[in-house]
């Protein structure tokens, strides 16, 4: 009789005298495989398999935290009334009768644009392919605005890719993961954009702050020729967004004498906060090619 | 009738249920003050049956963390490890500790992770430092009592 109770004392015992690596060893092995892993993904992205498989385990996870917003989502749209469907409903056709006509001319202004860069032999890109994407209602890191979306590698989505919604630019394809994907909002205090000022295409950069209202323009200088109410789109340069979409509405302007930049801050025309669907871009990386010159630009 | 893995299926799924809590939806001031659920977690197992949590688990839950938040790969995973591996030296003793000195040393050890975490972060590139990165060690301190009962109570209830 050794005088132990339970069967979980006896375990105790057992592991004891386990023999087995010493905790000292354990934790020297874990502290070099740690830092193995982390300067192998700081250097490269050659971890990036690893973390793909890995992802199979944990990306449930999201969506099952997110299930409750989709459930209350749902709950909330079965008990609506007759009377706001209907209302909706008429709303939503209004609206679009609106968009139909504002579309009616675009088609026309698109060839006459093809037909224009032609004569300045330029080439032009034409339409882009989107994906519908819902963001999933979890928070990974409070201090980052970085969002996880539902659609990830197995659907093409890629790393760097541009995200839109119905008002304008939302951000970027950070990291994709087979099941979603992580994107980065404008607003990001380590994201930039490339736009040019709409009206008169003065091109700058728009880094984010930090605050989910609110862009900085910090490289322009106190005699640009930009104001209050000014609208941002994406200027094409750096190859990651497409060009003309809308990103952000000047809201404030302030010359400083004694620095050569002036204090421009700007608005999101996204509803960054808001949305719950996101619309992921493919632009055509191809241009169309040139159309043949129309006869009357040639002379000879 | 007992084995290694005894009571095993009740650790993994609290810690599946602490890192639901992490990644939870709160509102952005909330949000900043949500503890490392996963850590809490973590510590009171290897406080409680160092002979089934160790290092390596520690690590393993790290690494799965640092998918989950889509951080860094490694980060978490060797945050955990040096973490447990203080709880698993000091385990005979802290157990003695009435509460009160226990979250003491609770908040030393989500202090230490969270100061790794800011050191790899910096490293990566050095970025200014917004005092709300250091509310989870406050706010994970005061949980501390909350996840000891929980885990406590789920350790204990099926044991007669």
């Amino acid at each position: 009789m050794l005088g132990f109770s339970t069967a979980d004392e006896i375990l105790a015992i057992k592991l004891l005298f386990a023999t087995g690596p010493s905790i000292n060893t354990r934790l020297l092995v874990a502290v070099l495989a740690s830092t193995a892993l982390l300067v192998a993904e700081h250097r490269s992205h050659q971890l990036d398999f690893l973390r793909a498989s890995l992802s199979f385990f944990i990306d449930p996870l999201k969506y099952l935290v997110d299930l409750p917003s989709v459930l209350i989502e749902q709950a909330s749209h079965s008990v609506s009334t007759y009377a706001t469907l209907q209302a909706e409903n008429q709303h939503l056709q209004e609206e679009r009768l609106i968009r139909q006509t504002q579309l009616l001319k675009l088609e026309a202004l698109e060839k006459e644009n093809i037909r224009l860069r032609a004569l300045l032999e330029n080439s032009f890109k034409l339409g882009e392919q989107v994906l519908v994407a819902e963001l999933l209602a979890v928070n990974t890191v409070p201090y980052e605005h970085i969002v996880v979306v539902n659609k990830g590698s197995r659907f093409g989505v890629y790393p760097q890719q541009p995200v839109l919604d119905a008002n304008g630019v939302v951000g970027q394809v950070f990291r994709s993961l087979p099941l979603t994907s992580e994107i980065m909002l404008i607003t990001d205090p380590n994201h930039a954009i490339p736009v040019q000022v709409n009206r008169n295409g003065l091109l700058t950069i728009a880094v984010g702050s930090g605050q989910l209202n609110r862009l900085v323009l910090p490289y322009l200088p106190s005699n640009a020729d930009i104001r209050p109410g000014d609208l941002l789109i994406t200027s094409g340069l750096g190859g990651t967004f497409p060009q003309g979409y809308p990103v952000a509405v000047v809201d404030d302007f302030n010359a400083q004498a004694e620095k050569p930049f002036a204090n421009i801050t700007a608005t999101p025309t996204a509803k960054l906060d808001r949305n719950r669907e996101l619309m992921i871009v493919w632009s055509n990386s191809t241009p169309v090619p040139l159309t043949t010159k129309p006869a009357t630009a040639t002379h000879d | 009738m007992t084995d290694l893995y005894y009571g095993f299926g009740r650790i993994i799924l609290s810690i599946v249920l602490a890192m639901c809590l992490r990644i939870m939806p709160l509102p952005p001031e909330l949000a900043m003050l949500n503890p490392d659920w996963v850590l809490l977690t973590l510590i009171y197992w290897s406080l409680a049956l160092p002979e089934r949590v160790g290092i390596f688990h520690a690590w393993t839950f790290g690494l799965l963390t640092d998918v989950l938040t889509g951080r860094l790969f490694g980060q978490y995973a060797l945050a955990y490890a040096l973490v447990i591996y203080i709880c698993l030296k000091l385990h005979k003793r802290l157990r003695q500790f009435p509460l009160l000195q226990q979250g003491l040393f609770v908040f030393f050890c989500l202090l230490l992770s969270q100061l790794l975490l800011f050191f790899i972060k910096n490293l990566q590139h050095p970025a200014q430092l917004h005092a709300s990165f250091w509310w989870p060690v406050f706010t994970g301190t005061i949980c501390w009592p909350l996840v000891y009962t929980v885990l406590r109570f789920v350790r204990l209830r099926k044991r007669n």
